[in-house]
């Protein structure tokens, strides 16, 4: 039995709203939190070595300390955007227990010093954002905001929303093109003013943590990745879904144990441990230990903590054309080497489908990846390169043996047929 | 939206831009008092303007409101809300066509996302949209769009049907979907996300189902 905080009795009917969300405790650490000096604060939620849920991993302590003292105008946002393929925990979070994401606001925004808050949502999750205009509205009318302004800002589709300075533009009312950083939202956010961003798994945990304690909470977990994370599992898996574990658990126990594996007589191709941004392990890495160094040390990340499974009936070089895809649709086009990489690793792909390709041509692919890695402003760009890149340096003979099939006059379907 | 001729490799013809005045005066803000602005719509823009310390924040919002009003986001729409919002009308297109939410053209009212990034896809999703395309036809009341990821990976291959997330989907409940949405129905009640519950076995300490207030 593993510990379960944000998901403990996750589908107790009316959880969303107030009444029952306060029998179980809920509203009662945001007055204590509150009460304390905003530098205590900010120090128990470094101890608890809470790192960021959203993708980048970084110390959410440390990120509220760097937001400058002083009169001005501060914001939080918490970034809901979730748009990373495979990812979809903070749509269950929020459309189930709602409460505990805005306790967890009204206490990172006084760490912050922040008066007005946001939540930007993405436009798709019209259900979701019903539920949290609802809650809002029962917890402003309770007074349980106290002075904070929340509102909830619906996004309307895009991907690129989700990088917290793309988010910052388009919730300013504008195109969701990321800024050049420095300054750093912490600086020059919203409006110009001192931003703290959050994702809303890092947001929701802090009620839980000042409740347990954060020396209870940074015991949890494995050195460096304190505390339970939930871990959103898909593709070719029996039981596909959002579950709670304890981080430092094997990747097998996650995928095998909890997902179920592969449908029968399947095995494990290829699998992302954070999102599609993520670059690739194959099924011999999956005793890995699920936490952040560990993913590192292989080369990847854990990034939102989505694994999408890809089983041996697929072919490698049709994920990697989707994934390519997806990318080319979803660069805003602010910096030429992710507008254009992009595009012309869909174009090489493309040419690997019809049979025009040469071995080359993966060089060339490689070659194209490396150009946008650490070149743009975001890394929207690096989110593709890099599962595109070690996709082409994992399977590079499947890669080979695809175009040669082709070029030879097999249909691309025969040869998904092959490898099933 | 006039096309713009384009090479068989995607790049424009030279000469697509020709028409340009680049002479002229730049766009004006319309005005509110010569420009009919229906009031619900009006009241709506400014309740979303008032959230924000910046007003032209509501852009979103605004264009989504002026969707829901028109179907689409119609000239006349665009040129509606900025006026409420004291903006420009190219300012507020520019950002329309920035999101994938928001249509710049005609379309129908019923719109059906079907999800075709990797996790849906890889469990059928492209043979999904296709049914879908094929049941729908050309019924100009639909709006049927491959979209990427929706964020319900879990139960893929999805759609969004009216905002309303289903799935997963076989594909022979798909005429049964579109015969609801065409008659103004529930898609596909028991499909519904909404009452799913957690995969997570071990999440709930007990079985909420039995027993439990509603």
């Amino acid at each position: 039995m593993s510990l379960k905080l944000l998901f403990k009795d996750i589908d107790q009917p009316d959880l969303r709203t107030l009444p029952v969300y306060r029998d179980r405790g809920g509203y009662d650490i945001a007055p204590r939190a509150l009460a304390m000096p905003r530098d205590a604060l900010v120090e128990e939620l470094k101890a608890s070595g809470l790192r960021g849920r959203g993708g980048a991993g970084f110390s959410m302590g440390t990120k509220a300390s760097f937001m400058p003292k002083g009169d001005m105008d501060k914001y939080l946002v918490c970034n809901a955007d979730e748009s990373e393929p495979g990812t979809f925990k903070d749509r269950e979070l929020m459309f189930k227990n709602p409460h505990a994401l805005i306790e967890g606001m009204v206490i990172a925004a006084y760490a912050a010093g922040a008066n007005r808050a946001f939540i930007y949502i993405r436009g798709e999750y019209v259900e979701v954002a019903d539920v949290l205009d609802a809650a809002l509205e029962e917890a402003k009318d309770a007074g349980l905001l106290g002075d904070l302004i929340l509102h909830v800002h619906r996004g309307a589709g895009a991907y690129i929303c989700g990088e917290e300075t793309g988010l910052l533009d388009s919730l300013e009312g504008k195109r969701g093109n990321p800024r050049l950083k420095p300054p750093f939202p912490a600086n020059q956010g919203l409006y110009q003013g001192p931003t703290l961003i959050n994702n809303v798994e890092t947001l929701m945990t802090i009620p839980y943590i000042l409740r347990m304690g954060a020396q209870e909470y940074a015991k949890i977990g494995v050195a460096n990745s304190s505390g339970t994370k939930v871990i959103s599992i898909s593709g070719n898996v029996q039981r596909p879904g959002n579950y709670e574990i304890e981080l430092g658990i094997s990747s097998r126990e996650i995928i095998y144990g909890l997902a179920g594996g592969p449908p029968e007589g399947r095995s494990v191709k290829l699998w992302f441990p954070g999102g599609s941004s993520s670059p690739v392990l194959t099924g011999d890495d999956l005793d890995i230990s699920y936490d952040f160094d560990s993913l590192a040390k292989a080369k990847t990340m854990l990034g939102s903590g989505a694994i999408i499974v890809v089983d041996d009936s697929n072919s490698v070089v049709d994920v990697c054309l989707k994934l390519a895809k997806f990318y080319r649709h979803e660069s805003c086009g602010k910096c030429t080497p992710c507008r254009e990489g992009t595009n012309w690793t869909v174009k090489m792909l493309e040419r690997i489908q019809q049979g025009e390709a040469t071995p080359m041509d993966l060089d060339i692919m490689a070659s194209v990846q490396s150009h946008i890695i650490g070149n743009c402003l975001c890394v929207l760009g690096d989110a593709m390169a890099m599962p595109v890149g070690s996709m082409i340096e994992k399977f590079r003979d499947e890669f080979e043996e695809y175009m040669e099939s082709v070029r030879l006059g097999a249909e691309p379907a025969e040869i998904q047929g092959a490898y099933a | 939206m006039t096309d713009v001729k384009r090479y068989a490799h995607g790049s424009r013809v030279p000469g697509w831009d020709e028409a340009a005045d680049l002479d002229k005066d730049p766009a004006q803000v319309p005005d509110l008092a010569t420009t009919p602005v229906p009031e619900h719509l009006r009241a709506e823009i400014e309740r979303h303007m008032a959230k924000y310390p910046d007003t032209r924040s509501a852009a979103i919002p605004a264009l989504a409101a002026v969707q829901r009003e028109y179907g689409w986001c119609t000239p006349e729409g665009v040129e509606q809300a900025a006026a409420v919002m004291r903006l420009t009308p190219a300012y507020l297109m520019a950002v329309a066509t920035f999101y994938d939410m928001l249509e710049t053209t005609p379309t129908g009212r019923n719109t059906v996302y079907v999800c075709t990034n990797i996790s849906c896809s890889l469990l059928g999703a492209d043979e999904l949209l296709e049914r879908v395309e094929g049941e729908v036809g050309d019924d100009p009341e639909f709006n049927v769009r491959g979209f990427e990821c929706l964020g319900a990976c879990d139960i893929g291959p999805m759609a969004s049907v009216n905002g309303t997330y289903v799935g997963p989907i076989a594909l022979d409940e798909v005429a049964d979907l579109v015969s609801q949405v065409r008659a103004g129905e529930e898609p596909l009640p028991a499909k519904q996300l909404r009452r799913r519950p957690s995969a997570d076995r071990e999440a709930n300490t007990r079985d909420w189902s039995e027993g439990a207030p509603s």
